[in-house]
């Protein structure tokens, strides 16, 4: 319901802290930083922008993280599998296994 | 053939090249001006005189703002006409051309865009024939409209029929799309973002000639992607041969900058105006050799071959991913408009 | 484009969509909510369906703050705008939604002054270059949008311009997800949560869900591989039979939202009684309108607004698409007599709205007999 898009932070505005110059991939604009007071970004930073506002900083750490978990995914099954092909099973069974309704049309 | 438009006035849809205009010429213009079906519209009409087959095409330049980074209204009036010509398997021969102009516009305006057509007509080797002007009051224009008519003789070897592609032929593109709709949009200033970002208006003369000496006799349609960007060109070609064109996402070349813009606004760059480009559907055959000599034309480094046509899905644009997904890209319908959902 | 491109890294989507395949249970059928609209585009910009297994389905929910919009408030901000002098401003979703009369765009064809801005901020900055204009901004948003009006409207009586004013149309989120569980013929198995409403309002709102509905809701980016990550989670969770709150958008979303954000819109707004959403009735507490504070920007309190409500025709089935009971093409005015050219119902007005979103993306593919493999 909200398009929003990261962008670097290039420049605080001299004179006002709460407009900054942004750049996405080479297009420029001046956006309000005014609904980040709590946590200011600094040049270098990168924001979510919509309609003209940071929204939020993004964190390079927590996208970093991301990548990785995604890197992983299925890695760990494949690899219990393998396990599995030789017999070790040891699948966890004292969960309850939930089967959604079967949606009808 | 009955008259089958029925929008009660005209908005500005109507001239953005998308499905309005299309309404527009096939519900009111074809039937009172052909009479029954016109055939395939292409850039330009190809009519006999005394025995001699030549092109003929007009265009009407409007642009807001009329200078802009990378051109300018007058350039664009004469390459316009220019490459509708070209993309017809013409070359323009003589142009003529008519001014209206706002009272009140600064002769320094007007000099600095009648140079500008005069150099690109110099570019294409095209000669400026002779002209009309018209004056209208203060207000009741735009600073200056420029409309041009152009004449071509038509380029041997190469024959221009949306109704000839066939399955399995590949569709090419001459260079990145977005630039003119792009750099237009921001040059407005009324979205205030900023971008390193010019128009690519040229002739395209010069590489629809490279590309008919190397794959002549395997070229099946030609179209130059202006107002409506080349999903409104390539939806038309659908549709006038009944076949799919299936477009691979990671070939078709955007800038980066123009990615970033649309992004932002949530636009399509396939919907955003060009005015130095164009599509070529080539046979199968030919095409490895069209784009080797088009990569190697000045101004045709970043040609790409970008789909193909397909039996499914008919009528239509479908652009795949490398991932497995795909999207139906529709015509434009109405101005491109920023969104933020 | 960085933090874009590489979500969109083909490999790793296939990658991530193998799981999704592993991870669903070819006896089971899953029904998940996409509640955002946002999420409903990007699902058929990138052909999503086509990579995921087809026993997941998913519903198309009512975050389209345009879809859900009345007609009569369309027709309420355009009477606004006939007065003399009145500026029309608004987001370029606005300009082709039909009110009684026609859109914002055929209103402007007929003389009216109406621009497309980007920004509220933009709309505040036209009123200052027009002093002796009245510039009234169309707003419409959830909890995304809300607080950049907010603050626009702050600025605007901070600097004192008095030119200028707001057309309240702001909902929120969580009693319309309220609305749609409520509803008797609703069948979900779980939610992909709405991520930028979530930088704002964070992830505790939909605690409720988990706990009360027991399920499963992952607040989810908006790219590829976010959106296939977040089917992940719902699919582990579901296979844990656990019912959480999960945030998929680490990145972007903090766990608590923004507290300035929500500070703004405290600020200005204050909760409506109960608000018409299209397709899906009255919903109490549903929406904003500006507190008495801020009256004198307030366009509803500065002009009089006919305030008519418009229903909708009867033939269009908005509602049904938009509780999920029927898809997009079982409406029967689907492709015929409503296209997003000519758009009737609320959820082919805008390119988020699933019905518009179906017809520009999908709609012909349905036709297809085979789609061969791309070489």
């Amino acid at each position: 319901m909200c398009l929003a898009i990261p962008g670097q932070i290039v420049e605080i505005s001299s004179g006002n802290s709460d407009s900054a110059l942004v750049d996405v991939v080479g297009v420029r604009r001046t956006i309000d930083l005014g609904l980040l007071q709590d946590d200011r970004p600094s040049p270098g930073d990168w924001v979510l922008i919509h309609v003209g506002f940071a929204m939020s900083k993004i964190s390079e750490q927590d996208a970093a993280e991301q990548m990785s978990t995604l890197r992983m995914l299925g890695e760990i099954d494949g690899a219990m599998q393998e396990v599995q092909g030789y017999g070790l099973d040891d699948v966890d069974e004292t969960k309850p296994r939930l089967s959604p309704k079967a949606g009808s049309a | 053939m009955p008259i089958r438009f029925r929008d009660p006035q005209i908005e500005m849809a109507h001239g953005a090249g998308g499905k309005a205009s299309r309404r527009l010429v096939e519900g009111l213009f074809a039937p009172l001006f052909f009479g029954g079906a016109p055939g395939p519209l292409g850039d330009a009409a190809h009519v006999d005189i005394n025995g001699t087959r030549v092109a003929i095409t007009t265009d009407s330049f409007v642009v807001k703002p009329p200078s802009f980074p990378g051109g300018s209204i007058g350039e664009l009036a004469v390459n316009g006409t220019v490459n509708d010509l070209a993309v017809s398997g013409a070359k323009a021969e003589a142009l003529v051309v008519t001014f209206v102009l706002e009272a009140g516009l600064p002769t320094a305006v007007l000099e600095a865009e009648v140079r500008a057509m005069a150099k690109a007509a110099r570019e294409a080797g095209v000669r400026i024939a002779g002209g009309d002007t018209k004056v209208v009051e203060h207000d009741k224009a735009d600073q200056m409209y420029i409309t041009t008519t152009g004449i071509g003789r038509l380029l041997h070897g190469v024959t221009i029929d949306p109704r000839s592609v066939r399955i399995g032929d590949k569709i090419l593109l001459s260079g990145p799309i977005g630039d003119h709709g792009i750099t237009i949009l921001l040059a407005r200033g009324e979205l205030d973002f900023e971008a390193d970002l010019r128009s690519d208006t040229r002739s395209v003369l010069p590489l629809v000639e490279t590309l008919i000496r190397t794959a002549g006799p395997g070229i099946r349609w030609m179209r130059d992607p202006t107002r409506g960007g080349a999903a409104t060109a390539l939806n038309e070609l659908a549709r006038d041969c009944g076949l799919g064109m299936v477009l691979f996402e990671e070939q078709i070349p955007v800038r980066n900058t123009v990615r970033g813009a649309c992004e932002l606004l949530g636009l399509d760059p396939l919907h955003i105006a060009n005015e130095g480009q164009f599509l070529a559907v080539v046979s199968p055959e030919y095409a490895d050799a069209a784009i080797n000599a088009l990569s190697l034309a000045p101004g045709g480094s970043e040609a790409r071959m970008i789909g193909e046509v397909r039996e499914q899905p008919a009528d239509t644009v479908l652009v795949t991913a490398l991932y497995g997904g795909s999207r139906i890209v529709d015509m434009l319908v109405g101005d491109p408009l920023p969104r933020i959902c | 484009m960085r933090f874009v491109d590489e979500f969109r890294e083909p490999e790793l989507i296939s990658k991530t969509a193998e799981e999704i395949r592993r991870l669903a249970d070819t006896n089971c059928s899953y029904r998940m909510m996409e509640v955002c609209g946002g999420h409903t585009h990007a699902i058929y910009r990138f052909g999503l369906k086509d990579i995921l297994p087809e026993n997941i389905e998913l519903i198309h929910g009512p975050g389209c703050p345009v879809c859900v919009l009345p007609m009569g408030r369309i027709d309420d901000g355009l009477a606004i705008a006939q007065q003399p002098d009145v500026i029309f401003a608004a987001f370029g979703d606005m300009m082709r939604v039909p009110g009684t009369h026609g859109s914002p765009l055929e209103h402007k064809a007929r003389g009216m002054d109406v621009r497309i801005v980007y920004s509220p901020s933009d709309a505040l900055k036209l009123a200052r270059l027009n002093p002796d204009r009245h510039v009234m901004f169309f707003a419409i948003g959830f909890e995304t949008t809300a607080p950049s009006t907010a603050l626009t409207m702050i600025r605007a009586r901070a600097e004192g311009i008095r030119n200028f004013s707001v057309f309240c149309n702001h909902v929120t989120i969580i009693p319309a997800i309220r609305a749609i569980l409520d509803s008797p013929d609703m069948r979900l198995h779980a939610f992909i949560g709405p991520g930028h409403v979530s930088t704002v309002i964070g992830c505790r709102p939909y605690e409720w869900i988990a706990l009360n509905e027991r399920k499963p809701i992952v607040v989810s980016g908006f790219e590829p591989l976010d959106m296939l990550q977040s089917v992940v989670m719902l699919l582990r969770q579901l296979k844990a039979g656990e019912a959480k709150v999960e945030n998929q958008y680490k990145r972007v979303v903090p766990w608590e939202g923004n507290r300035a954000a929500l500070k703004a819109m405290g600020e200005v707004f204050q909760l409506r009684p109960y608000f018409e959403w299209r397709g899906l009735g009255f919903i109490s507490q549903s929406a904003l309108r500006v507190n008495d504070k801020y009256a004198a920007w307030d366009a509803e309190q500065r002009f009089a607004v006919p305030g008519i409500r418009v229903t909708d025709p009867k033939a269009a089935q908005c509602g049904e698409v938009l509780k999920g009971v029927l898809k997009p093409h079982q409406c029967k005015l689907f492709g015929r007599e409503c296209t997003p050219e000519h758009p009737i119902g609320a959820l082919m007005v805008s390119s988020e709205g699933s019905c518009a979103a179906y017809h520009n993306y999908e709609h012909r593919k349905a036709a297809m007999v085979s789609l061969a493999p791309i070489a």
